[in-house]
């Protein structure tokens, strides 16, 4: 009874916390990137306050469905976040996530409007260059480690790191589609105007855009999450170090966000791909032969 | 004799002919129905005699006896029909394999098969793989011909050009189902391979139904093919009677693969290949398309192609490691990126079908060509859950075009206006084929677990393309089907056949979510217990079912966001943003010069990018099969 209780407290924990720091490390970002271009950039806290002001805001729609999805979407990714954490099976979690972005991209196509449409057509392209990668990390993981589960993946010996390096590298390269930043923020980004306006949430505001703002800090924590993996292995100090190279992660992708341009979908996709199969490939090869000695 | 099995397999028959001769509406459209419930109604029976172990497979000497010239009777009957049809049509390769093979089996039934006194001792296998078969036959074919029956009515309001002939039609898909059900019962090689033939046949006479040009040259192309594939099938079975001096099945898979008895598994395989529409050999399915679509349903879920995959299950015994089966694994492989790649680029609804069929068997093909346990479970539930997803989607789509004059998924926009009942088909049918908690995503994941585990790099990272492309084709159709254009179009009559049947599909599709744990256990896994001897266990734990079925009822929300809460729900309803330049309705825009524009979205298809992947994939699998040939002679040589 008491296990049950502890799981439901620690489930409760992630829910709650997750969002914060999500939310603390947006602003962080927020504010690298304001300094990178030499400004001084917003308080800390602005993406709370953003998010405050969004849930006051009145309640505009173009129809009555699209909105649903978002929700949708943000109970899997809350899912999948919860899932990762709690040291569950990392495929099953894949497909929970894969759920949960493919209804934020259902929301853009529901509303209708044609600069959604070609939001959520870019969403999903997105999704194409990723997800090979984001399936090969599991699949590497397992056959390095002999599991799906995240807590037996953390409780070896040794971190996944060191077979992995090369998946590991194509993982931080797709990184950035996930943490939509440039030069892979297609479908939209948090920058003002781009040329499809804000792409697949254009025709979202109010609570819904809130929504979708808590959505993607849930993401953020799930893709760092991702990097903890890697790192993290049955000695109690490589979890701090995990959490730093989250961290390392996290600004390296706020530094590249601010050096890129936007590229091309082709681009985009043929890179992603490219890197995926051939850092892939590579990785999983040499990690074989050296299982036969 | 195990009298169910003849009566499966003739009673369609029967009313097959029947539906033939009466041309009274009424009488041929209840004749129908009564064969769609019969088929279902036979199948169950033989899965609940199977269970409770009542099954007697001592068949009369006189019945066999009786069986066997009536087969070569109707052999020589196609033949004639083949090599008529052939000549009037100016095609001749067909008429040229079914020349070349006539001859050989009947040289081989009555010389071959005497002089070495081959017995048959075991007439039917029925185990669970063939209980699995006959469901799948029975139940998914059985209401696909109960589809037919309000399908070909609307069909001939709307193509008046193309002649009525329902008797033919009805027929035939009746004879098919009753061949298909033989196919997966017998163990005497020469019957499987007349059920075979009889299969190919009738998917011959269903794709060329209108007669128009396209569909008699696609009809010759499938039965080319196919016979091509018979071609490999009878030179198999010969092969094996003289070389391994059995026909039958059962015995062939207990040998040991030596190159003397890869042969015939290569040759088998090639047949399997052929009607399960493999790279190079996937163009028949693809023209098959211009059929009416309940057949194409029944061709892609139920029988034809589920009989190359059943053949290729039996003789999974000797691929795995052997060089037969790496060469299938690795088709199979090539076949499903391909496929998949292949679909991002249609818009026809049911050539993107076509190629996900076609991906989708290749990924089966894929999990046997590796054999091990795991990849077996996974192969059998594929072939069950995509029997039903497509079904589903096959028999929506037809409605579709029914109902919206178009196929095209584009168009398809419009459809939530029409019929709210076919976009919930369409959205289960299309979560059932790759969304988690649905049934193809199950087996894909054990696939996934199977080909590490098994150690097959090259097979990993093309699943992992694979599965990205499956998701961007099937999402964007998805995203057509939620989009509300708000365009008002005229509705057509929904026949109660077909609604029952498509409910029934859709109630099948999801209950398998939480079905196929019982399933696993019950049936599959004591099937691969018997094969491999020790106890096999199911690649999805406990715990993750218990995960997968709280994502399942999350996901039951969805249909609920089609329903408005309340009337009056909060917040003001505004216009979609279109730079300022917005008429007054959301389906049309102030363009330049003053000139109002209807509005209009298109998926996109990338065809430059992937357009030339089919060529590549052709080519990989044609020097692969070469390749092995090669090996395979050489060390009989040897």
């Amino acid at each position: 009874m008491n296990d049950i209780l502890i799981k439901i407290l620690k489930i409760i924990g992630i829910v709650v916390i997750s969002p914060l720091v999500g939310g603390f490390l947006s602003g962080l970002d927020r504010k690298i990137s304001a300094r990178l271009q030499g400004r001084k950039g917003p308080s800390i806290l602005q993406p709370f306050y953003d998010v405050r002001k969004l849930l006051q805001k009145e309640q505009i729609r173009v129809n009555s469905a699209y909105r649903f999805y978002v929700y949708l979407s943000l109970l899997f990714i809350i899912f999948t976040v919860v899932l990762i954490i709690m040291g569950g099976d990392l495929l099953l979690a894949i497909f929970v996530l894969t759920i949960g972005s493919l209804m934020f991209v259902l929301g853009g196509y529901a509303s209708s409007s044609p600069y959604s449409n070609i939001g959520s057509e870019r969403e999903l392209l997105q999704m194409m260059a990723y997800e090979p990668c984001v399936l090969l990390v599991a699949i590497g993981l397992y056959y390095q480690s002999g599991s799906f589960f995240v807590k037996d993946i953390i409780a070896q010996d040794k971190p996944a790191i060191i077979y992995l390096p090369a998946i590991f590298l194509a993982f931080v390269y797709i990184l950035t589609f996930k943490l939509r930043k440039s030069p892979f923020d297609l479908s939209m980004s948090h920058h003002g105007h781009q040329e499809i306006v804000k792409g697949i949430t254009t025709e979202f505001s109010g609570e819904d855009l809130a929504i979708i703002e808590i959505t993607h800090w849930y993401e953020t924590i799930m893709a760092l999450s991702f990097v903890y993996i890697f790192v993290a292995f049955s000695s109690p100090i490589s979890h701090l170090y995990a959490v730093l190279a989250c961290f390392a992660a996290f600004i390296l992708e706020i530094i590249i966000d601010n050096a890129c341009a936007r590229v091309t979908w082709k681009t985009a996709l043929s890179s992603a791909w490219g890197v995926t199969f051939f850092f892939g490939a590579a990785n999983l090869i040499v990690l074989s032969l050296l299982s036969k000695f | 004799m195990p009298y169910l099995v003849l009566c499966s397999t003739l009673i369609p028959v029967a009313l097959a002919l029947l539906c033939f001769v009466i041309r009274v509406d009424i009488v041929r459209n209840s004749l129908m129905r009564l064969g769609a419930l019969g088929v279902i109604a036979m199948s169950i029976m033989t899965a609940f005699n199977f269970w409770n172990g009542d099954f007697q497979g001592d068949a009369a000497e006189k019945a066999i006896h009786i069986i066997d010239s009536a087969m070569v009777i109707i052999e020589i009957a196609i033949a004639l029909l083949i090599v008529f049809l052939g000549i009037k049509h100016k095609k001749y390769i067909a008429p040229l394999f079914t020349v070349i093979q006539l001859p050989l089996m009947l040289w081989f039934e009555r010389a071959v098969v005497k002089e070495k006194e081959l017995e048959v001792d075991r007439l039917i296998v029925l185990d669970q793989l063939s209980v699995i078969m006959v469901l799948i036959v029975g139940v998914v074919g059985g209401l696909i011909a109960l589809y037919t029956v309000g399908y070909m009515k609307w069909y001939h309001n709307l193509h008046k050009e193309v002649k009525e002939q329902k008797s033919y039609f009805f027929a035939v898909i009746l004879m098919f189902l009753g061949a298909m059900t033989g196919l997966v019962l017998f163990n005497n090689l020469i019957w499987i391979y007349f059920c075979w033939e009889i299969t190919s046949l009738s998917s011959f006479l269903l794709i060329g139904y209108t007669k128009k040009d396209e569909a008699v040259d696609n009809s010759f192309r499938a039965l080319t093919i196919n016979l091509g594939g018979g071609l490999a099938f009878a030179l198999g079975i010969v092969y094996c009677g003289m070389k391994l001096e059995t026909i039958e099945l059962s015995r062939l898979i207990a040998l040991n693969p030596t190159a003397t008895v890869l042969v015939p598994a290569f040759l088998f395989s090639l047949a399997a290949l052929t009607k399960s529409a493999q790279f190079p050999f996937q163009s028949w399915l693809l023209g098959a398309m211009v059929a009416p679509t309940p057949s194409s349903a029944l061709l892609h879920s139920a029988t034809m192609v589920k009989a190359g995959v059943y053949l290729l299950l039996r003789l999974s015994p000797l691929l795995g490691t052997t060089n037969v089966g790496r060469i299938v694994t690795l088709i199979g492989g090539i076949t499903f990126l391909a496929a998949s790649l292949l679909a991002i680029t249609q818009s026809d609804a049911k050539r993107i079908l076509a190629y996900s069929t076609i991906a989708n068997l290749g990924l089966i093909i894929t999990c046997i060509g590796i054999a091990t346990p795991e990849a077996l479970w996974a192969a059998i539930f594929l072939v069950i859950f995509h029997a039903v997803s497509k079904s589903l989607l096959f028999l929506s789509v037809g409605e579709v075009e029914h109902q919206l004059h178009s196929r095209d998924v584009d168009d398809m926009s419009n459809l939530y206006g029409v019929s709210k009942s076919l976009v919930i088909f369409l959205l289960i049918g299309i979560a059932g084929m790759f969304l988690a908690p649905f049934g193809m995503l199950i087996s894909k994941w054990a696939a996934m677990k199977a080909f590490i585990d098994s150690n097959n790099l090259h097979i990993i990272m093309i699943l992992c393309f694979g599965s990205a492309a499956t998701l961007f084709y099937w999402t964007k159709w998805m995203g057509k089907l939620v989009a509300l254009s708000g365009k008002k179009l005229e509705k057509h009559h929904f026949h109660m056949d077909e609604r029952i049947s498509l409910f029934i599909h859709a109630v099948l599709t999801l209950s398998a979510c939480f079905l196929f744990p019982l399933v696993s256990s019950k049936v599959v896994l004591p099937y691969l217990q018997n094969m491999f001897g020790f106890s096999a266990n199911s690649p999805i734990s406990q715990g993750n079912v218990w995960l997968m079925i709280a994502m399942f009822s999350l996901l039951l929300i969805l249909p609920v966001s089609f329903i408005p809460i309340s009337k009056k729900q909060k917040g003001r309803e505004v216009l979609t943003y279109m730079a300022g330049e917005n008429v007054g309705d959301n389906k049309s825009f102030n363009a330049s010069l003053g000139v109002t524009r209807e509005t209009t979205s298109v998926n996109w298809y990338m065809k430059d990018v992937f357009g030339n992947i089919g060529f590549w994939g052709n080519l990989i699998c044609i020097f692969s099969m070469i390749a092995v040939a090669v090996i395979l002679i050489w060390g009989i040589l040897k």
